[in-house]
């Protein structure tokens, strides 16, 4: 992206009416958080959050801290280790299990069985039987992702337009070929939707996860990932501490959809044109 | 005109197709639908044949049979000397001497419009990819498709994918080309073009066509032959000789012997396509 066409995105429409939004937001919750001093009387729920001031005051005296950004990296190495783990094991399963029957007729009904289980109940059983505390947040992380992908390839692959196959199987295609040219390409827009959407569910799992086990086998507020710095802050009785890891989320997710949606639309370049 | 035209039309020899007396009875155990009533059909080598019926009638299902999709229940189908189906087989090989361009195309669209040109050729293996990608520029720029090499399927027309589509199936060198209504969903006025463009490449690459349409006018301008289908059970009703010389332009839609075809030709239509209706045959 060159800079002018950076400076147009930058000031475009659409993007000064995101702006304007947050900036409104902002000025929105300061106010609130600030009603007691500011009218004299507190406005319910915004009144009892911290105010962005001491939100964004709270967050810089962070920005130099090793331990928050230990927090980043910890929440980031185990969504990704789930979610890869997800994708490899994922897209092959949901893909065998359209183009083979007997094989979805027996895996099917179990995975079905297994798949309305919430990722999160998955936590004690996963502690018990992972060796260490950082296997079961990356295995309950992968659930999250695991089953989404599952399904979204699986669903993909078994609506192919039928006259694709008999097209390739007429011009002499193998199976092997049919497989690989377009059973493969035809379900790669719901392998990038799968993804995505798995993306998104990992980062809820991971941070519920870290929570609920403590944070992982390094213990105390550095290593324990941001959903234990959010829990941790909890504790310490550190209200902004908990709004800083909320946005740090946000920002963390957001960064992480944002790189597959690049990827997928560099895997799937046909799509752009719709 | 006719000179040239002439000169393109090399005799064609491979292609004939001999439907005999073929039965294709959906689930026979069960409701029995009987399709395709002991129809019998001859098409010499590089002749267009218009299929022509009511919507439903069990023409489509000829079509999958002829290419391999489907089994038919009892008879034989030819192509040349070759038996494709008959009582060992009930289920013909498809194969690139058949190639078929579907209602609603069934170009990959992860696939540039020069690549799925090369598919068929790529798939065979018998030449190498510069040389497939030569052929397949060229066949382009013969079809008026030159520029959209590159372009995925899903940025053109619907027109220009219909072209691209018929070139794909060219490449592969078939006998016979077999269109299930490729046309059906373009408005009347690119239509027209489509029908141009197809009989140009038609007369370049002469090859046997088995067309299957429900748009007399598109039937007549295009085939020297229309098989009026009766409604289901589907099976040769009447048959039209269309003796306006080939190569045709637009012009012979406004000529008297087209209307003379098209009159003796709309009332046999009509009335299937009233049983059809009466029958309660759905769209397809």
């Amino acid at each position: 992206m060159s800079l002018r066409t950076f400076k147009e995105n930058l000031f475009s429409k659409g993007a000064l009416r995101g702006i304007a939004a947050i900036v409104i937001f902002v000025i929105i919750w300061e106010v609130g958080a600030r009603s007691e001093q500011i009218f004299g009387f507190r406005v319910p729920f915004l009144g009892l959050v911290p105010p962005p001031s001491s939100v964004f005051v709270s967050w810089g005296g962070l920005i130099g801290e090793p331990s928050y950004w230990q927090s980043w990296y910890m929440s980031f190495v185990r969504v990704f280790t789930g979610f890869i783990a997800a994708v490899l094991i994922g897209i092959p399963l949901g893909l065998f299990m359209a183009v083979n029957k007997t094989f979805y007729g027996m895996a099917f009904p179990s995975f079905e069985v297994l798949r309305p289980i919430p990722p999160l109940a998955w936590v004690p059983a996963s502690i018990i039987f992972w060796p260490t505390q950082e296997m079961s947040i990356a295995f309950v992380t992968f659930l999250g992702a695991f089953y989404t992908i599952v399904i979204n390839v699986l669903g993909g692959a078994k609506s192919i337009n039928k006259q694709f196959l008999q097209a390739a199987q007429s011009m002499g295609a193998s199976q092997w070929d049919i497989f690989r040219r377009i059973i493969f390409p035809a379900t790669l827009p719901s392998i990038v939707v799968g993804s995505a959407v798995g993306m998104g569910i990992t980062w809820e799992v991971v941070v519920a996860a870290e929570m609920i086990s403590g944070g992982g086998s390094s213990g105390g507020g550095a290593g324990g990932g941001l959903g234990f710095f959010i829990w941790a802050s909890y504790v310490g009785g550190s209200y902004e501490q908990i709004i800083v890891g909320m946005i740090s989320i946000g920002i963390a997710g957001y960064f992480s959809s944002e790189l597959l949606r690049q990827l997928g639309g560099y895997l799937t370049p046909w799509l752009k044109t719709r | 005109m006719n000179m040239m035209g002439e000169e393109m039309q090399p005799e064609v020899t491979k292609g004939a197709i001999r439907i005999e007396d073929v039965v294709k009875i959906y689930d026979p155990d069960g409701a029995a639908v009987m399709a395709v009533d002991h129809c019998s059909i001859d098409i010499p080598a590089g002749e267009i044949c218009m299929i022509v019926g009511p919507s439903g009638c069990g023409k489509t299902t000829l079509l999958n049979a002829i290419a391999g999709f489907h089994d038919v229940t009892s008879g034989h189908i030819y192509l040349d000397d070759e038996m494709l189906c008959g009582p060992d087989n009930r289920k013909a090989e498809p194969g690139s001497d058949r190639i078929v361009v579907f209602q609603n195309g069934a170009l990959f669209p992860w696939k540039t419009n020069l690549e799925n040109i090369a598919f068929g050729p790529m798939m065979e293996g018998k030449l190498s990819k510069s040389e497939i990608y030569d052929k397949a520029r060229s066949m382009m720029a013969d079809a008026g498709l030159s520029g959209t090499e590159n372009s995925y399927p899903g940025e053109v027309s619907s027109g220009l994918r219909r072209r691209v589509e018929i070139v794909r199936a060219l490449m592969n060198d078939p006998k016979v080309l077999l269109f299930d209504e490729p046309y059906r969903a373009l408005d009347s006025l690119t239509k027209s073009v489509m029908h141009e463009a197809l009989l140009e490449i038609y007369y370049k690459n002469k090859v046997t066509i088995f067309f299957i349409t429900h748009d007399l006018e598109e039937a007549i301008f295009l085939g020297h032959r229309l098989i009026i289908m009766s409604s289901r059970p589907c099976k040769p009703k009447k048959i039209v000789d269309v003796d306006i010389p080939h190569p045709r332009d637009y012009s012979v839609l406004t000529s008297p012997r087209f209307r003379e075809i098209m009159n003796e030709a709309k009332g046999v239509v009509h009335e299937e396509a009233k049983k059809a209706f009466d029958a309660g045959e759905k769209e397809g």
